[in-house]
């Protein structure tokens, strides 16, 4: 299959496919990292993660259009605003989630799965009976559009360039937030040892109610970013839920490195298979794959070693 | 699970099962075909098949406690093993000679495939293909439940697993459209031996052929639950670690239920094939295969006679909603998962065991029997409260 091209071309086929794999990496980062937290750090499985994703990036469409039609003179900024509504927005609906239904569940993760799928059919449903069965695209404000060229062959999306660099912001503040405040130091001793955790004074609940709220306004900001390079419809959401699963559980359920690890290996083996096969080919192989390696592998990539 | 006095057992059956049997029966058989018209027997022949898959869920998530939510992938095997024999009849040379290469099914001449792929060929034999239609989800559950249950996975990761099967699936069927028939399926399927399989007399036949089909494999059911097997899954499921510790092969318990609830759905996916006359990839991927665990929740995961049910009830509602009000559907749908989960985790099934059992007990054989409610719960729900636990 290499035959074709010459030496040169294949290296700007590698690095143009990479840069496409870069941006699904962003947005598997993204995705992954709100559920790493709530699968991870909780046992949930959160199915409508998806949704919360939709309904981030649904926030930053009507801050768009807001901007648009009221403040004109400072739509260059509005994607700041956006993202952080969209946070808001997605981490409130998420904590009350968890009031309502998931800490019913704890003890039942297989009755979690099913109750959350019930709760991204019905957020789906919302979303088309509310905004419309169609898809929407926000308008990039000017500094975002265009593309900047490296060398003849090869060039790079400024909007591309702009979500993995928030991509890496993003996930350096929950890195901070996870190992180095106090707040992650309580998230992860409720997940080593809840008993324990709860007899030292840490409150269980609270802290359980503000974790899955964290990692659903991730998936709020993650659905902010994808408006950057997708368009929002509906059911976007479910599209990436299986692939994001098996990016967390690839990488280890409880290690945020081996989730971008994970995030990073999925997305760059697919968007490279993707120029040579088909897109469609190049998907299954990439799924059957992790699905394999699971196989033999099934803790993940990385694992944190803890006695229990 | 206390085990079920042994006494008044007729074989395998205890009298309360039998009695529910026969109703069942006759409610399939004589009730609903005077009552419905043809159109409408047509659909519960299309939602029976569903109760195949259903009743394996019985078995593999309610008594072995593993959820797989993959069942439409060995629906779709079943399925499309039965669609390209009846293909393959279909497109004898005599009905394809306006093909540029006539004797294959349409879809391959239309994908520039000249000839027939080597694995649909033994597909022309009636023999074969029933043979296939079991065996093949069979082999394929072998192969995945091996992986897994021999390196422990389970629960949600297995869960997970096979939803990333499920997707896999349809991706490969509708990518590989030359082979397969890509989105649309294999369509346009017209006589079995020489019989017309679209007219409304076969249709009748082959519903009572499905009932039929059905009341064994609930039989089937009955036989293994009533069995020292399925004992040991139910305890595996409340107490792995005990089970495998007493000396049991814990793997090989749950890959045989795996297996057996694979077959079962085919079974179900090749009556399926049957009655409605394609077979597509909208059967096979993540959104029906999650469904078809809701027809079990619903008529209770405990309960054989109660995932019939189930998927009668939720596919009944399905369609008479999506008739009237469309829209409204998803928020039904939506709204089971989360009632059937947080308020009757036993679905129907244990609605009956509460409520209405407890008054039948008298009027039936097993009158000394009390019914113990917590006989019913399912694995978890003995942690009712788990806010409280902490």
């Amino acid at each position: 299959m290499f035959s074709d091209y010459s030496l040169a071309e294949l290296g700007s086929i590698f690095v143009m496919q990479g840069f496409a794999g870069l941006i699904l990496f962003s947005v598997f980062v993204l995705m992954a990292l709100g559920l790493a937290i709530i699968f991870g750090q909780m046992g949930v499985i959160n199915m409508a993660h998806g949704e919360f994703m939709i309904l981030g990036a649904y926030v930053t469409y009507f801050t768009s259009q807001f901007f648009l039609n009221h403040l004109p003179a400072l739509f260059t900024a509005y994607f700041f605003v956006a993202m952080i509504l969209a946070f808001i927005a997605s981490g409130a609906l998420g904590m009350f989630i968890e009031w309502a239904m998931i800490r019913r569940l704890y003890k039942r993760p297989l009755d979690t799965l099913l109750a959350t799928w019930g709760l991204s059919l019905i957020l789906q449903q919302l979303y088309r009976s509310v905004f419309g069965p169609r898809e929407v695209g926000v308008e990039l404000p000017q500094w975002m559009m265009g593309s900047l060229p490296l060398t003849d062959t090869i060039e790079v999306q400024i909007n591309g360039l702009f979500v993995m660099g928030l991509t890496i912001a993003i996930t350096v503040v929950v890195a901070v937030l996870m190992y180095k405040s106090s707040w992650g130091k309580q998230v992860r001793a409720v997940v080593q040892n809840r008993v324990m955790a709860g007899a030292v004074g840490i409150n269980t609940e609270k802290v359980d109610r503000y974790t899955f709220g964290l990692g659903c306004g991730i998936a709020g900001v993650a659905g902010s970013a994808f408006t950057m390079i997708g368009s929002t419809g509906p059911t976007s959401g479910q599209l990436y839920i299986v692939d994001t699963f098996l990016v967390v559980v690839f990488g280890g359920a409880q290690s945020l490195l081996g989730t971008i690890a994970s995030a990073f290996t999925i997305s760059q083996a697919q968007s490279t298979m993707e120029f040579f096969l088909s897109g469609s080919m190049a998907k299954v192989l990439t799924l059957l794959g992790v699905v394999i390696i699971l196989m033999l592998r099934p803790q993940g990539l990385f694992v944190i070693k803890v006695r229990r | 699970m206390t085990a079920p006095v042994k006494s008044g057992r007729t074989f395998f059956l205890r009298p309360q099962d039998m009695i529910g049997i026969v109703i069942l029966a006759i409610l399939l058989l004589v009730v609903l075909p005077l009552t419905l018209d043809n159109f409408r027997l047509q659909f519960v022949g299309k939602y029976l098949t569903y109760a195949f898959v259903a009743l394996g869920l019985v078995l593999c998530w309610g008594y072995a406690g593993i959820l797989s939510l993959g069942q439409g992938v060995f629906f779709g095997l079943g399925g499309y093993c039965m669609a390209m024999f009846l293909k393959l009849e279909a497109s004898s040379v005599e009905n394809t000679k306006i093909q540029t290469t006539p004797g294959i099914p349409d879809f391959m001449d239309w994908n520039q495939i000249t000839a027939l792929p080597w694995f649909w060929e033994p597909f022309r034999s009636f023999g074969f293909t029933t043979i296939a239609v079991v065996l093949v989800p069979a082999f394929f559950a072998l192969l995945v439940g091996y992986a897994l249950f021999k390196r422990r996975v389970g629960g949600v990761y297995f869960a997970i697993i096979t939803q990333a099967l499920a997707a896999i699936m349809t991706i490969l069927i509708i990518g590989q459209q030359g082979y397969t028939g890509g989105i649309n399926g294999i369509t346009d399927l017209r006589t079995l031996h020489g019989w017309d399989i679209r007219t409304d007399s076969a249709k009748t036949v082959l519903y009572f052929v499905c009932v039929a089909l059905l009341i064994g494999c609930i039989l089937l059911a009955y036989y293994v639950k009533s069995s020292k097997l399925g004992r040991i899954l139910v305890a595996m499921r409340d107490k792995e670690d005990r089970v495998r510790f007493s000396g049991y092969d814990v793997s090989s318990f749950k890959i045989f239920v795996f297996c057996l609830a694979a077959s079962l759905s085919a079974i179900g996916g090749a009556m399926f094939t049957l009655q409605v006359g394609f077979m597509s990839p909208s059967f096979v991927g993540i959104v029906p295969s999650i469904e078809m665990v809701i027809y079990t929740a619903v008529g209770g995961r405990l309960s054989i006679l109660g995932a019939i049910y189930g998927t009668l009830l939720v596919n009944w509602a399905k369609t008479s909603f999506s008739e009237s009000f469309p829209e409204l559907w998803l928020f039904g749908l939506g709204g089971m998962f989360i009632a059937v989960v947080l308020i009757f985790p036993n679905g129907i099934a244990g609605l009956y065991q509460v409520y209405v059992a407890p008054h039948l007990g008298p009027l039936f054989g097993g009158a000394k029997r009390k019914v113990t409610p917590p006989a019913a719960t399912p694995p978890a729900a003995g942690s009712a409260a788990p806010a409280a636990a902490e």
